[in-house]
């Protein structure tokens, strides 16, 4: 439905930049083309390695990992996965309530979820061709700090 | 060809791994291809408008409006605007990175850049109805307002971080791809 709303945004902006200068809507898809194509082997590779981690850790793995009383060793099995693991939203979300079903606590839910959004070690040599070593580190290892923070404030309101 | 190898050796690498696994376990070697497959095309769903949109960006905002609406000193407007651009995306974080690569260029604070940043990564709408549909309206909220701080200490300590010869150094990186 969102997507939907993307592509009619980018066709609306592409008509509109046709109408008004050919020559910079052409050169703006080569752009765009440049980009992808810039980031398409860390992409490929990516997807790739989601694919053989998702095939072997199945949920029931996941489950046996963080489930009920498993306390902060939970929390930090919990963090790493989401740390390491690259799973799109809807996936995760569901995934995320099944395991609360299954006797997951909250706290060890929200760090995954937050560092499944925020920390992305497979995802670091993309960002370091944007940031540089050094900011892609200090993004990374704050996020992580701070789902382990939210983790605990979770596990208290809930 | 041979730059083209060279760029795409660890993707190689990968493919014969999943190979090899797929020989030595066909279950779970079936089941990674497919994931994979699976994933590709989902995301080259989201993907191509995002980058139509980056390559529109890059053309028509010239680097005066950018640093003006969102370079230094642009404020609590400028960090409102890159909340807004990172929320209002779809699409997986590393899509995000050459995005900000072109806001770098064009003159964006790296502050409100890494708050760009944050809110792709927690604060994407589409990502919060789906995250309240499955977890309930008040995991979520409580998650978003923690989130909401959590960006902007991120963002600080990230920017506070970085030497003026580091922060000179992500400008080179993204001076022309």
């Amino acid at each position: 439905m969102f997507t939907y709303l993307l592509y009619l945004l980018a066709t609306a902006g592409l008509v509109l930049s046709f109408l008004k200068d050919r020559g910079k809507t052409k050169m703006a898809l080569r752009k765009a083309w440049k980009s992808f194509e810039n980031i398409l082997p860390q992409f490929l590779s990516i997807l790739i390695l989601i694919g053989l981690a998702l095939s072997i850790l199945s949920p029931e793995t996941i489950t046996g990992l963080i489930g009920t009383r498993s306390g902060f060793a939970g929390v930090f099995v919990a963090s790493v996965l989401g740390s390491i693991t690259l799973i799109p939203g809807f996936v995760a979300f569901p995934l995320a309530a099944a395991l609360l079903k299954n006797g997951a606590g909250y706290m060890q839910i929200a760090a995954f979820v937050s560092t499944l959004m925020m920390v992305g070690i497979v995802t670091i040599p993309m960002e370091m061709k944007t940031f540089g070593r050094r900011a892609t580190i200090v993004r990374n290892v704050s996020a992580y700090l701070f789902s382990l923070a939210v983790a605990l404030v979770m596990g208290v309101v809930f | 060809m041979k730059a083209l190898l060279k760029r795409y050796r660890f993707f190689l690498a990968l493919a014969a791994l999943n190979l090899a696994v797929g020989l030595a376990l066909p279950e779970i070697g079936k089941r990674s291809v497919e994931l994979t497959a699976q994933n590709l095309l989902e995301m080259l769903a989201v993907i191509p408008p995002i980058f139509v949109m980056l390559g529109l960006l890059d053309v028509w905002v010239d680097r005066a409006t950018m640093m003006k609406y969102t370079g230094k000193g642009s404020g609590l407007r400028g960090v409102l605007i890159a909340f807004l651009l990172g929320s209002a995306a779809a699409g997986p974080l590393y899509a995000a990175f050459p995005v900000a690569g072109v806001m770098l260029r064009k003159g964006s604070s790296l502050m409100n850049v890494f708050i760009f940043i944050g809110a792709w990564s927690t604060t994407k709408i589409p990502m919060l109805t789906f995250e309240a549909a499955s977890l309930g309206l008040p995991f979520t909220l409580v998650r978003l307002m923690l989130s909401l701080a959590g960006i902007l200490v991120i963002a600080r300590v990230t920017e506070k971080s970085l030497s003026p010869q580091q922060q000179a150094e992500i400008d080179t990186l993204n001076r022309n791809p």
